[in-house]
């Protein structure tokens, strides 16, 4: 995914001169082509992401337009007082790119993981936060974060993402993408878990269940269209992140679904990380394994929360 | 420009008494921390930035940056004094449904470039807006104006080693060095000094000056106008917390002590104003 952002940024660009690309120390050759095409317009700026962000409100405030990549975790949780003050309070179009979603980094340990990151950009107002669920979604996302009036979090995975969509969606903030029409159960998936999604109802489908699958590349604005769609047809509605289930995707619809005035036909489960630190050496698919992120596991919880 | 220092020194007196007056009147803290600055934003307004009441948003404006918010009373005073807004305006000052509250808000009045309020915010801000300049091919200057106790913060040191590797000449940091925070003396809680040396050392261009003495300031800020620089400026004024009101200077108690109306007419007539 992260070779799909360069690729993409490069090329906006070569065409708009007021896009402004940060970087916290990483990325090592990554942004090569984007030095060439728009030299003057990166900066490194170390191991210091508070600092990059500030930077990036006083470059928004004249009117350019910075984006600031580096890992999700050291983005996010040392930076919160910069994104909520020099960012939200001040309403500055800046994008905030976090590369190495959820466990995507598992194998680096907790200092890595990124699962509390939405959860807690979820709550300073007026902030988009976005998780694109492959390379493909990614694109017009980004095209998408460029046009929102305000500042905006994409969460995106590594490299080497299966990619799910077949041509490039037509992406919009607010709005989910619906990959797979459901009569019974839909999963609602959020980022770099779409394709563990995907398969989960490959399976499900092939025990005779009829199951959904939409893409909630926007968590917030999230679409509550949808979610009125699918908690009135279905029986069973999942939410599926790589994210705590406190805070995220799951806690967000179950937000919602609390203040609805009437009850909801479908029942919600919620998957996502469990409320702890994970201690073990682990690799995304044993990490995904410990907190019960399997397509087996899904399938599982799904076909018997249907009986 | 060429206005003379004791002009500077009589608006300096005068503003003065306007921030212990809003003290008085909406019942504000922070007395002691507006006034040890007063000098320094009056030789900025008055002889250094290149600012236009009547082109508030002028994108060729030089930059500056109260990253100290809480002396936000000694920017609402020079503001208005420099006809960026109304009498009226100042009048509100800290009422309910007023532009001006205790710590400017984003957008709050015209002049008012940034809200600060939380400390070690307002470097990285400026270095965003030098580098901006630089991107755009703007000849604007940009200035930030830090507490002492505001150094304790990190992202200050982040921020001073980030615009020294861009060799941000047309950035400027003025540091009021006044030896109090908001608990206790600067150099007991945090080891400060030296505090030029530290900026030095950190890859800026630095002076000492004694900030309540405008050829001393005038004549470090006019080092940040010189050509072709490819170091930023870092000036730290020695000043005095509660400064030109004998019964404040020094004393920490007025970082929140609100001065009543017999301490507001001894004030006012120890700066010449009755």
């Amino acid at each position: 995914m992260r070779n799909a952002f360069a690729d993409e940024i490069t090329k906006i660009a070569q065409q708009r001169e007021d896009i402004v690309l940060l970087s916290g120390d990483i990325g090592n050759r990554l942004f090569d082509k984007f030095k060439e095409v728009a030299p003057g317009r990166f900066f490194n700026c170390g191991v210091a992401e508070a600092n990059m962000v500030g930077v990036a409100a006083g470059i928004a405030a004249s009117g350019l337009r910075p984006v600031c990549y580096t890992i999700a975790s050291f983005l996010t949780y040392r930076v919160i007082e910069q994104i909520r003050l020099d960012l939200g309070y001040h309403h500055q179009r800046v994008i905030l790119v976090g590369t190495g979603a959820g466990l995507s980094y598992a194998s680096l340990g907790s200092t890595h993981h990124s699962v509390e990151d939405m959860g807690m950009l979820r709550l300073i107002p007026g902030l988009a936060v976005l998780a694109p669920g492959d390379e493909k979604e990614l694109r017009p996302a980004f095209h998408a974060a460029l046009e929102y009036p305000g500042p905006v979090y994409i969460r995106i995975g590594k490299k080497g993402e299966p990619v799910v969509h077949e041509t490039e969606p037509n992406f919009e903030i607010g709005k989910a993408l619906r990959l797979r029409e459901g009569k019974e159960v839909w999963i609602l998936a959020l980022g770099n878990t779409l394709p563990l999604a995907m398969e989960a109802a490959t399976q499900l489908g092939s025990r005779g269940v009829s199951c959904g699958v939409a893409s909630m590349g926007s968590l917030k604005p999230l679409d509550t269209k949808l979610l009125a769609e699918v908690f009135a047809s279905a029986k069973v509605v999942a939410t599926f992140e790589e994210h705590s289930v406190l805070g995220g995707l799951g806690t967000a619809t179950a937000e919602w679904l609390a203040a609805q005035p009437a009850q909801a036909k479908a029942k919600l489960v919620t998957f996502g990380t469990p409320d702890e630190f994970l201690h073990a050496t682990t690799h995304q698919p044993s990490a995904r394994e410990w907190a019960g992120l399997t397509v087996e596991n899904i399938t599982q919880r799904l076909a018997s929360a249907l009986s | 420009m060429t206005i003379d220092h004791k002009k500077l020194e009589r608006i300096a007196a005068e503003l003065r008494g306007e921030v212990i007056g809003l003290s008085h009147r909406a019942k504000t803290p922070h007395l002691g921390s507006s006034l040890s600055c007063i000098d320094l934003l009056v030789a900025l307004y008055w002889s250094f930035l290149r600012i236009d009441p009547a082109k508030a948003d002028s994108p060729d404006r030089d930059r500056f940056i109260l990253s100290k918010g809480h002396a936000a009373p000694a920017l609402y005073v020079s503001l208005w004094r420099r006809g960026f807004f109304s009498p009226q305006l100042l009048a509100d000052y800290a009422k309910d449904g007023a532009a001006l509250a205790e710590q400017p808000a984003p957008d709050c009045a015209p002049g008012v470039e940034w809200a600060t309020g939380s400390l070690g915010h307002g470097l990285s801000v400026g270095v965003g807006m030098a580098l901006a300049a630089r991107i755009q091919k703007r000849a604007y200057r940009t200035v930030v104006l830090l507490s002492d106790g505001e150094c304790n913060e990190g992202s200050v040191w982040e921020a001073a080693m980030f615009a020294a590797a861009q060799r941000l000449g047309s950035l400027t940091v003025l540091v009021d060095y006044n030896k109090w925070q908001a608990t206790g003396r600067s150099e007991e809680v945090m080891a400060l000094a030296p505090m030029r040396d530290k900026w030095e050392a950190f890859g800026w261009e630095s002076y000492e000056v004694d900030g309540h003495d405008f050829a001393e300031i005038r004549t470090a800020l006019a080092c940040g106008e010189l050509p072709d620089r490819t170091k930023p400026l870092a000036i730290v004024a020695h000043t005095i917390k509660g400064r030109g009101v004998s019964f404040m200077e020094d004393d920490n108690n007025w970082h929140y002590r609100i001065p009543n109306a017999e301490e507001l007419a001894a004030a006012r007539k120890e700066l010449g104003l009755v």
